[in-house]
């Protein structure tokens, strides 16, 4: 189980610095420490996110936010050296990405895999089967056509999604927008506890991203607990988040409040490292 | 709206579903082995016209003088001699489907033969054993002239139709199987499809061996004449054995100017037979054939389906997909011969090795002197599953003109960590996640059978998948 959880000034002991809430959270990371191929790059990260809060990690490039949500979500090439990831109770660190899901998380993907001749369709459903315990044997697990249909309509009309969309394969010849909305759609009809959207923002137009936008703000709510990986403070216009945690070289740097996202829109990174947080000219139409 | 394929439940009673044994109720049984005499009574047996004795006769000798191919798959453990190469079921042929013993109804609803395909089918010629046993066809279609039989009927029936065809798109001397098929054949089926005619309904015809150490020699012979249009299937599922089997058809098929045909193949003997089959079809002007083929099953399969592009404007395709497994070697591939000018072909080649097993590519384009304007393209995908598994390519192009386009890809993958991790992130069990990869890699092939049958394939796949998962 967790260990005990010390209290510190969030903005001074870089250790501690994401922790900001209670003692033994919804979902608490501890301690941990990430490589990958034999190079450290998260070097002992605390952080406890709640249901009902929204939390955004923001870092310069490299700093270890990709490897942050991997990490979580259970990717092979990321081997944990240390610390635990705790979620309703469990060290999810030693579980199978399928076992997380089921568990409730879920993670957007930067950049979503192509998976061909699979239809979004069946994916989608395959996905929901899967989290409701369907293994083939009761029928009476799985989602039936019209639920499933309805589902479905209700949410992609919030993303503008068209419905022949659910008879392309899975990302095969998405736009950036349709890639990242298409994530989106799955975390609305999956409905995970924690969800983690890693730079979701990037590579979105400015109507994807206020749809995207839409469609999260519309599940937030006191059974889901957010976490933003992102670069750039774009996204946070749309999703104001509770708590803003500044990674940097694998280490929470500062922890605050969503002011410390306008802080960084002025400021940027260059604290830290030479970089600006500001997102440069020219970005917004990718 | 997209298809979606519903799941099915495998389970664990694979063995009862697919390799269960009905009672032997055989009305005569040949010895094993061959010679003039057992291709003698073969021929007597069924009643046959002298001619049809001689074809076999001259056969078996050919049979006899030619090498077994040596270019392809291990063929040196097949024994002709430890071979039962007549069976014949029951005495009769069924005429109305309350004709058809129950037992082999009861084969049928074990294997899946879905009610509502019943319904629809304008005719069943199902091969139970050597011969078929049931065959019924709608009057519908034979008020337009079709003609689908089992083929020793239709050479009864249409002798002279039956003699003008028979053996000249693949004569017996064309390989030593082929011979074989010649002396021994039984059973198989005979379509023809009359000028303009356009059978709207694919055709089909479910295969199945049941007896140990029984050779099954079926013969397909197709006839589509002028701007007709007819899709044949044939579905195989076969039961476990102990020892040897050995599966060799013939299949020919002669598509006439403007008409189109399509032979879809969809075969799972079991992992002891030897699936050796010789398929070729000649097209004429502007006339369309396609070959789709999917191998799963079998110890070794060595299957070329063949195009002869004779007249100009005559179009070919070879689309297949072949899954090998633990100790099975598919050896599958495409020919396209391109005889006329103007004449195309199109040959895509999707392979899955898993658990050790081989896949390969063999194929051939010809090109003869004069064919001007010939297109023709081949892709071969291969998907290895494992580090244990194998899969070669060996085209072969050999193009005697100069005005041609002639295109060839070939690549090889794996199913990649990433997208492992995208499905499993989703809740998909990785054994599942590896199915639903293998499944979208196939989708090109499984998009051109009709629903029930790319179900079927789903599910073969599932089957097969999960069998070496965990």
């Amino acid at each position: 189980m967790a260990k005990a959880r010390r209290r510190t000034d969030l903005d001074l002991d870089t250790k501690t610095a994401g922790k900001l809430t209670k003692a033994m959270a919804d979902f608490e990371i501890d301690d941990l420490r990430v490589s990958v191929e034999g190079r450290e790059i998260l070097k002992g990260v605390s952080l406890a996110v709640n249901k009902g809060e929204v939390h955004a990690v923001m870092g310069p490039n490299g700093s270890g936010k990709s490897t942050l949500s991997y990490t979580l979500m259970g990717h092979p090439n990321y081997k944990v050296t240390g610390g635990h990831a705790y979620f309703k109770g469990k060290d999810i660190l030693t579980m199978q990405p399928e076992e997380r899901a089921k568990l409730g998380m879920f993670l957007a993907l930067q950049y979503p895999v192509v998976v061909p001749g699979i239809t979004m369709s069946n994916f989608l459903r395959t996905a929901i089967n899967a989290k409701r315990g369907y293994d083939g044997k009761d029928k009476s697990k799985a989602i039936n056509v019209k639920e499933f249909r309805q589902l479905l309509g209700d949410e992609m009309a919030v993303l503008r999604m068209d419905k022949s969309f659910l008879s392309r394969y899975v990302n095969e010849g998405f736009s950036g927008g349709e890639k990242k909305r298409a994530e989106i759609l799955q975390m609305a009809v999956l409905k995970p506890e924690i969800a983690i959207l890693d730079e979701t923002d990037s590579g979105l137009d400015i109507d994807s991203i206020k749809f995207v936008s839409d469609a999260v703000n519309r599940m937030r709510g006191p059974e889901l607990g957010v976490l933003i990986i992102t670069h750039y403070t774009r996204i946070l216009k749309y999703i104001k988040p509770d708590y803003v945690h500044v990674l940097v070289n694998g280490e929470f740097v500062r922890s605050g409040g969503s002011e410390l996202a306008d802080w960084l829109e002025a400021k940027g990174y260059s604290e830290w490292v030479k970089e600006p947080a500001k997102e440069p000219a020219g970005m917004e139409a990718i | 709206m997209a298809t979606v394929i519903p799941r099915i439940d495998v389970g664990d009673n694979y063995k009862e579903k697919y390799g269960f044994f009905d009672p032997e109720k055989y009305v005569f049984k040949a010895k094993r082995g061959l010679n003039p005499d057992v291709v003698k009574e073969i021929s007597w047996m069924k009643n046959e016209p002298e001619w049809m004795t001689k074809f076999r006769l001259r056969s078996l000798n050919v049979f006899e003088k030619k090498e077994m191919p040596n270019w392809g798959a291990d063929l040196s453990k097949v024994d002709f001699q430890n071979i039962f190469y007549y069976l014949k079921s029951t005495e009769g042929q069924g005429k109305t489907w309350d004709d058809v013993p129950a037992d082999i109804k009861n084969t049928f609803d074990r294997l899946g033969v879905p009610q509502a395909e019943r319904k629809f089918l304008a005719g069943v010629a199902a091969q139970y054993e050597s011969e078929v046993v049931y065959h019924s066809l709608h009057k519908e279609l034979a008020s337009k002239g079709v003609i689908f039989l089992d083929t020793d009927t239709a050479l009864r029936e249409h002798p002279d139709l039956f003699k003008q065809y028979f053996g000249t798109v693949i004569p017996p001397a064309d390989n030593k199987l082929a011979a074989l098929n010649s002396a021994v054949w039984s059973g198989g089926s005979f379509i023809y499809v009359p000028k303009g005619v356009k059978v709207e309904i694919p055709l089909q015809a479910y295969f199945r061996i049941n007896a140990e150490n029984m050779g099954q020699f079926e013969r397909t012979l197709i006839i589509c004449d002028e701007d007709s249009f007819v899709h044949y299937i044939e579905g195989c599922t076969a039961p476990i054995y102990t020892s040897n089997s050995l599966h060799s058809a013939v299949v020919e098929i002669i598509v006439k100017r403007g008409a189109r045909c399509r032979y879809t193949t969809v075969q799972n003997w079991s992992t002891n037979v030897y699936n050796l089959v010789t398929k070729r079809a000649v097209a004429y002007g502007d006339a369309t054939m396609e070959w789709v083929d999917g191998n799963l099953g079998s110890q070794i399969t060595m299957k070329y389906p063949s195009i002869y592009l004779m007249e100009p404007g005559a179009k070919g395709d070879v689309l297949s997909v072949a899954f090998a497994g633990k100790g099975q070697h598919q050896d599958a591939g495409g020919k396209a011969v391109h005889v006329a000018p103007n004449t195309s072909s199109n040959i895509v080649s999707k392979s899955i090795s898993k658990a050790g097993g081989r896949t390969s590519y063999r194929g051939l384009v010809k090109v003869y002197p004069g064919a001007k304007n010939s297109k023709s393209f081949v892709r071969c995908d291969a998907l290895l599953l494992d580090e244990q598994s194998r899969s070669d390519t060996y085209p072969t192009t050999e193009v005697d003109e100069e005005q041609v386009r002639i295109g060839h890809e070939a690549t090889v993958s794996k199913v990649s960590d990433e997208q492992l991790f995208y499905l499993q992130s989703r809740g998909i069990t990785r054994a599942e996640a590896e199915t639903m990869i293998v499944n979208g890699f196939i989708e090109p092939f499984t998009k051109e059978l009709p629903i029930e049958y790319a179900v079927e394939l789903n599910r073969l796949i599932q089957l097969e998948m999960t069998g070496s998962v965990g």
